[in-house]
């Protein structure tokens, strides 16, 4: 499986995601540069985590207007793969390919820390080698991570089994305690209706080395290579 | 019109008669109002070391893993194996950060980043060194402003650009209200053929300026750095800079990459002084002369005069020295990254500094003598004072022995002292772990960092305890050194060299040039014995606000190298029933100590006596059992003395464990001094339970002094038993709240 990790400008995640998906055994990553007008080639596209364009004006929204996303679009369109890591779940969100948006913190400030997530569906390619209500132990880096959706949007994503992953603690057990941004519904990671566009806030990347102290971020990256 | 030079303009610029008088006759002519400015800020203390440059000279600067040695360029290089190198310095932005908190440290961050890529090398981590005024209470509002400003700006350039934070000291002390310290470390890797030269080679050689267009942002910042604060300094806002990480980003991808093409003969960040330091150091270095017209540097305001233009300290720009005939090539990748860039002037032979608007020279300067012949002073240094009382009797004959109800408030007061409580808050607000190297969380003895091209594994630390410093500036810079490869030692690392930042207040006043010479002398003696070359800092001097100058604060960034995972060690307890050994005598000094200042509320003694044949004795000792896979936590005693140690490596892990300690000695010491004295060379570890009598027999072996202290347990509670009749306990899940929150309820109230 050969994936696209595509680099804007500020991305800061990129390489991280590269070496993190070389771990796996049939699976090559490459970065695909924001100038580029296809995705040719690509089995799946990865938009990491970083501060695309300084993120100076809205998170995200710059980068919904590089001309990579053109292509990006087209290949979500025709039921490929798409993984949005943080500020990739917020272009995501501005591009329109996932519902809702990512506003600033519930405390206004930026947090780097584990969290707890819990997995809520997996009958998606990006969670479908973890098992239902399984407790992932995975670091959140955002100052604007708190999902935000009116609630039409939320009964909507009920309803449809769009939410993938949930802030919790490690028993599972959802609270505001639990929720480290004010998230709407403890939401940590959503999917579109089609289940082949993913964007979560939490950085599975950085938990695939024991080393860093947790390797439940693999999952994720097993599950699209399965 | 430029201003006609008189002396009233001269003395403006910061300029002395004399300094005048020998710009005078290095042109051999008077200078005209554009010149003026630009001897200014490269005479400034923060460019030329005018004050300090005959102390630095005293640091050890060799060493067989030197590549590039202190003062050489931005920064020195030491090669850590396997061709691998790295690149890392500590700077101040002292100043601009007590005038605008935020982008006084943002820019702060931003610019050591700049030296160290500037070297060629990938910045790969950061780490800082803070100390503000009291955060407490009321009249903390100030200080708590100072503070959340500077955190804040810290992590919105280090977030952004992607370079994590790891590590780092914040202290809080009555002396740096209103004079922050805000000291920035950045650590890059290369390659060693990767070295990239500050040099203007090559006759002909276009000169090109890339990056953030210039703008009268932090006029003359490197002179305002080298003033007193005073309460008109607010006024001196326009000096303070303001950053765009992204743009850094931009510009830090572009010159790795321009770098790696082959194209670039010299290159040189705009930092102080900016385009003047940059276009007359790349000059002096390379033996040649520069000429730019400033008519072609981009800018982002209309009207700005060549004098603006030459001492603005806009950020994110760089000076890159193309080899002819390649141009094409470095347009294209500067055209890729969307930088601006102009090709700004050439490099020619005459040894000259020529600046000009169109076609009018405005400054013709020679380049070596503006960069490095800035005059030297020897300054005048106080006697030096009696010495402090070291004798912990006479530091206590008027505070009685506390019961244990005093006791048992005074680990409290001190876990809750927001110099020793957990920075939680801050490095939670820092992205620590971007690049996939934090094997280690901020808060324990020393940063660790997995360099995943290099496949290395280092470990890094900034130490300075300025309360020592204070009351012996000799003493406490040894003890700076030594702590900093203590708490190397505690990660499992071999330490490799040092960086130093010397805070100071004005060289001018005797009593505080004594104290830069003391430091700067017990610095290197410490290093010289440690066997770790200096391989360059910063000097901040006018560190004064209107109360008085700070404490003077000699800070040590250390870096080290772990030689393989396994022997990563943190300070955190981590089994029950592991056995807890101090390593180093019980110790009994409690001159300068926290328990006295924190407890006490006084700043008295000398502090403890460091005896550097035990202390490396202990790190090596430390280091054997570590190799042998025996050690499971290793923490330093420092503030606060064991209790706070044993209740640190209690509290670090997720879920607080407890201990069971013992200490029973035959002496006749108060319970206070035994608990809380900060004597020197002092490690507590944890070891596995079978382990414990070959653990006796080899610290035995290594001839230093050990005490078997007890147990960890999985209760919740840490109990310590000095006599029979001197018993105390403590909850440890209380212990970790307070240690825990105390700065996040200071901040949010």
């Amino acid at each position: 499986m050969k994936v696209g990790v595509v680099r804007f400008p500020g991305s800061n995640c990129d390489q991280d995601c590269v070496v993190a998906l070389s771990q796996f055994p049939g699976m090559s990553a490459e970065i695909l540069w924001h100038k580029e007008d296809t995705v040719a080639g690509f089995d799946a596209i990865i938009l990491p985590g970083g501060f695309s364009y300084g993120d100076y004006l809205r998170c995200g929204v710059s980068a919904r207007f590089s001309p990579v996303m053109g292509a990006v679009k087209d290949f979500a369109a025709a039921g490929g793969p798409v993984l949005g890591v943080c500020n990739g779940f917020q272009i995501l969100c501005e591009s329109g390919l996932l519902p809702g948006a990512l506003v600033r913190n519930r405390d206004l400030r930026f947090i780097c820390e584990h969290t707890h997530l819990r997995v809520e569906r997996t009958d998606t390619p990006f969670t479908r080698a973890a098992s239902s209500g399984q407790i992932l132990r995975i670091p959140i880096a955002h100052g604007e991570g708190c999902y935000f959706a009116d609630n039409d949007t939320l009964r909507d994503l009920r309803e449809h089994g769009q939410v993938l992953l949930r802030y919790s603690d490690e028993r599972g057990y959802l609270s505001q305690e639990t929720n480290p941004n004010g998230s709407r519904d403890n939401i940590a990671g959503i999917c579109n209706r089609e289940r082949n566009v993913f964007g979560l806030m939490p950085h599975p990347e950085r938990a695939c080395d024991p080393l860093l102290g947790s390797t439940d971020g693999r999952v994720i990256f097993q599950s699209l290579l399965s | 019109m430029t201003p006609e030079v008189t002396p009233e303009i001269v003395a403006k610029h910061g300029l002395s008669p004399e300094e005048y008088a020998r710009i005078e006759s290095i042109l051999g002519r008077a200078p005209n109002f554009t010149e003026l400015g630009v001897f200014s800020v490269m005479w400034s203390e923060h460019c030329s070391y005018k004050n300090s440059r005959p102390e630095l000279r005293k640091f050890p600067t060799e060493g067989t893993r030197v590549l590039v040695k202190a003062g050489e360029e931005n920064a020195g290089v030491i090669d850590i194996g396997d061709g691998w190198a790295v690149a890392f310095k500590i700077e101040s932005h002292n100043h601009p950060s007590a005038v605008e908190p935020f982008q006084g440290a943002a820019t702060g961050v931003g610019g050591i980043i700049r030296d160290i890529f500037t070297m060629g090398a990938r910045p790969v981590f950061s780490m800082n060194s803070l100390r503000f005024g009291d955060i407490r209470g009321e009249e903390g509002a100030a200080n708590r402003r100072l503070f959340a400003g500077v955190v804040a700006g810290i992590a919105h350039y280090g977030n952004c650009i992607g370079i994590p934070t790891i590590g780092g000291e914040v202290y809080f002390d009555d002396s740096y209200a209103g004079n922050p310290l805000v000291n920035a470390f950045c650590l890059g890797i290369l390659r060693h053929e990767q070295i990239a030269r500050g040099a203007a080679t090559g006759v002909g050689n276009p000169v090109f300026y890339v990056g953030a267009e210039t703008g009268r942002d932090g006029l003359a910042g490197a002179a305002f750095a080298s003033r007193d604060l005073t309460e008109e300094s607010k006024e001196d806002r326009p000096a303070v800079q303001v950053g765009d990480p992204f743009r850094e980003k931009l510009l830090l991808e572009a010159c790795l990459e321009l770098l790696a093409s082959g194209c670039v003969a010299g290159i040189q960040d705009m930092g102080a002084a900016g385009l003047t330091c940059s276009t007359c150091e790349t000059a002096s270095r390379g033996g040649t002369g520069v000429e730019i017209d400033t008519e072609k540097v981009p800018k982002r305001e209309t009207g700005m005069t060549p004098y603006e233009i030459l001492l603005s300290e806009s950020q994110e720009r760089m000076l890159v020295i193309v080899k002819k005939g390649q141009e094409g090539q470095v347009k294209e990748i500067f055209e890729k990254w969307d930088l601006p860039y102009s090709e700004v002037g050439v490099v020619n032979d005459d040894g000259l500094m020529r600046v000009k608007e169109g076609g009018r020279v405005v400054v013709e300067i020679p380049a070596r003598a503006l960069a490095d012949e800035a005059p030297v002073y020897v300054r005048e240094a106080a006697p030096k004072p009696p010495p402090h009382p070291s004798d912990s009797k006479k530091l206590l004959a008027d505070i009685p022995e506390p019961d244990a109800a005093g006791i048992h408030s005074a680990l409290e007061t001190l876990l809750k002292f927001p110099s020793i409580a957990s920075k939680r808050w801050v490095w939670r607000q820092y992205d620590h772990m971007v690049r996939l190297g934090a094997a280690v969380l901020p808060g324990s003895d020393a940063a660790v960092f997995i360099v995943r091209e290099a496949n290395k594994i280092l470990a890094a630390t900034t130490d300075c305890n300025a309360l020592y410093c204070r009351q012996d500036p000799r003493e406490g810079a040894r003890i700076a050194v030594a702590e900093a490869a203590r708490n190397l030692a505690c990660s499992g690392a071999v330490p490799l060299a040092v960086t130093d930042n010397l805070n100071f207040g004005n060289p001018y006043r005797p009593e505080n040039f004594l104290q830069l010479r003391e430091a700067v002398e017990g610095l290197a003696e410490a290093c010289r014995q440690l066997g770790v070359p200096v391989t360059g800092g910063n000097v901040s001097l006018y560190n004064e606000s209107p109360s008085g100058a700070i404490d003077p604060t000699p800070t040590v960034g250390m870096v080290g190298l772990i030689e393989d995972a396994a022997h990563i060690t943190t300070q955190a307890f981590q089994n029950p029933g592991d056995v807890i050994f101090l390593l180093g005598s019980p110790g009994s000094e409690i001159g300068a100590s926290h328990y006295l200042l924190a407890v006490h509320e006084r700043k008295a003694g000398a502090p403890p006596a460091l005896d550097f044949s035990r202390e490396m004795a202990v790190h090596e000792a430390l280091r054997t059992l570590i190799r042998k896979g025996m050690v499971r936590s290793a923490h330093d005693c420092s503030e606060g003395g064991l209790a706070v140690a044993l209740a640190e490596s209690c509290l670090a892990g997720p879920a607080p464990l407890g201990a069971t300690i013992s200490l029973l000695p035959d002496t006749t010491e108060r319970t206070d001094v035994m608990l809380f004295n900060e004597s020197q060379s002092r490690v507590i570890i944890s070891v596995p339970e079978d382990h414990a009598d070959k653990v006796s027999e080899l610290l035995s072996e290594c001839g230093i002094p050990w005490t078997r202290l007890g147990t960890v347990t999985d209760q919740p509670s840490l109990n310590i038993r000095l006599r029979k009749d001197a018993e105390y306990s403590w909850n440890t899940e209380h212990l970790q709240h307070l240690w825990n929150n105390t700065i996040e309820e200071i901040m949010e109230g």
